[in-house]
């Protein structure tokens, strides 16, 4: 009978129970990433309010990214208006090319593609972040000074994203449309009128508070595994100290951006 | 050198962020923040194929109003659409409402012809001249199978 805290260390010769552990490792990874993720949120609300460190995060996450989202959002839509244009217009309706850029950034692009830009740029630091002060340490110094890392630490950064995501998805989503006229537009001669008189007669409410359940569940996904990942990087069955720090940091950005789109098409599945 | 502190660019990314979703949810989602500036009448038809709610309601081929909701009357199982017009446009009790498609594959929408009774219809009211979808299919087959004289 070997012990439960075995699993996974030693790798069992027999492929059934090979099978098991690795099963039983993904379970337990999962259930600790859910409860780690409620502990998180439960501290957002925790007194007195960590206003001063969410400002900062909102800062290092939201302000900070603003630049590539814009950028992103611009390039997307202009790409959307070309391709559109050159399908739209072999069936004589280019006039549809508004409500065909809109509707599409709205609903999948814009959430999807800030998720995964943010991922990028501040997912990955805050694996980093956090994982380094994990091996030097500073989080067991956190507890020694009876400072709950847990709050201190994560809280702030899962408000910040909660926070941030929905805004720079807002902003995608507007660049994102004057991308589409830029190329449709300007560059192609479509009537103006005619584009965004379609992007008002096609977008619904529904969609655009759809993408906006996206963005929220996506900055909780992607806030929760960077963190998670950086808070545990030195029990990694992989390496420890800076090796550790880096497996952590490039997990969190691989399950970050699996998750986001797995979550994105169960996501469209029920908003639909 | 920083010439602004932290806050402030946190300040101003989230005053924009809110504008791109104000903009975002009133202008195009069409959110109403001020409600009741519309009135609802309600029609009955024959047949609605087609329809569905949300659908737009033009007047001589402009926008005043939208299909909010359609059912079947429990009584005589005919469908009632209730259509939520401006509060600016007026409808006389015998105007005219037709299902209209546009174009030939385009969606269904509800066009009214204004009458010219003067006894103006009042909300909640129900219109009762009306002009139910015209289906392309039952068209053509009773041009092919010889219905049309």
């Amino acid at each position: 009978m070997t012990q439960p805290s075995a699993v996974g260390v030693l790798a069992p010769k027999n492929p059934l129970a090979r099978l098991g552990a690795a099963t039983i490792r993904g379970i337990s990874e999962l259930g600790g990433l859910a409860l780690f993720t409620v502990f998180g949120l439960r501290h957002i609300f925790s007194l007195p309010l960590q206003i001063k460190k969410i400002v900062q995060q909102v800062y290092f996450i939201g302000v900070k990214s603003i630049f590539v989202i814009a950028l992103i959002g611009l390039f997307t839509g202009m790409v959307l208006g070309l391709q559109g244009y050159y399908t739209l217009v072999k069936f004589g309706s280019e006039g549809l090319l508004g409500a065909a850029v809109a509707l599409s950034i709205i609903r999948e692009l814009g959430p999807v593609l800030t998720a995964i830009m943010i991922t990028g740029r501040a997912g990955s630091s805050m694996a980093a972040e956090i994982g380094i002060m994990r091996i030097s340490e500073q989080i067991d110094a956190l507890t020694t000074m009876d400072i709950d890392p847990m709050r201190y630490l994560i809280a702030p950064r899962l408000a910040a994203a909660i926070i941030s995501f929905p805004l720079l998805t807002a902003i995608f989503d507007v660049i994102g449309i004057l991308g589409g006229y830029l190329t449709g537009v300007i560059m192609l001669g479509i009537n103006p009128g005619v584009y965004f008189q379609r992007i008002d007669a096609s977008v619904v409410l529904a969609d655009v508070s759809g993408g906006f359940v996206k963005s929220l569940v996506f900055a909780l996904l992607v806030a929760a595994v960077c963190c998670y990942q950086g808070y545990f990087a030195h029990m990694r069955p992989g390496g420890f100290g800076a090796k550790g720090v880096s497996l952590a940091t490039t997990s969190a950005v691989v399950v970050s951006c699996v998750s986001i789109l797995a979550a994105d098409y169960a996501l469209t599945t029920f908003l639909l | 050198m920083k010439k602004y502190t932290i806050e402030t660019a946190v300040g101003i990314f989230v005053l924009a962020g809110l504008l791109c979703v104000t903009y975002l949810t009133v202008k195009l989602g069409k959110m109403e923040i001020f409600g009741g500036d519309d009135y609802h009448v309600y029609a009955r038809f024959n047949d609605v194929t087609g329809l569905g709610t949300g659908a737009f309601v033009e007047m001589a081929g402009v926008r005043v109003g939208k299909v909010a909701s359609i059912g079947l009357a429990p009584d005589d199982n005919i469908a009632v659409v209730e259509l939520r017009i401006q509060k600016d446009v007026r409808l006389t009790d015998d105007a005219i409402v037709s299902i209209k498609t546009s174009g030939l594959i385009g969606d269904k929408y509800v066009k009214i012809s204004p009458g010219g009774s003067g006894v103006f219809v009042q909300p909640g009211g129900m219109l009762v001249e009306t002009e139910s979808s015209v289906d392309l299919t039952d068209l053509i087959g009773k041009y092919v199978f010889g219905g049309v004289k």
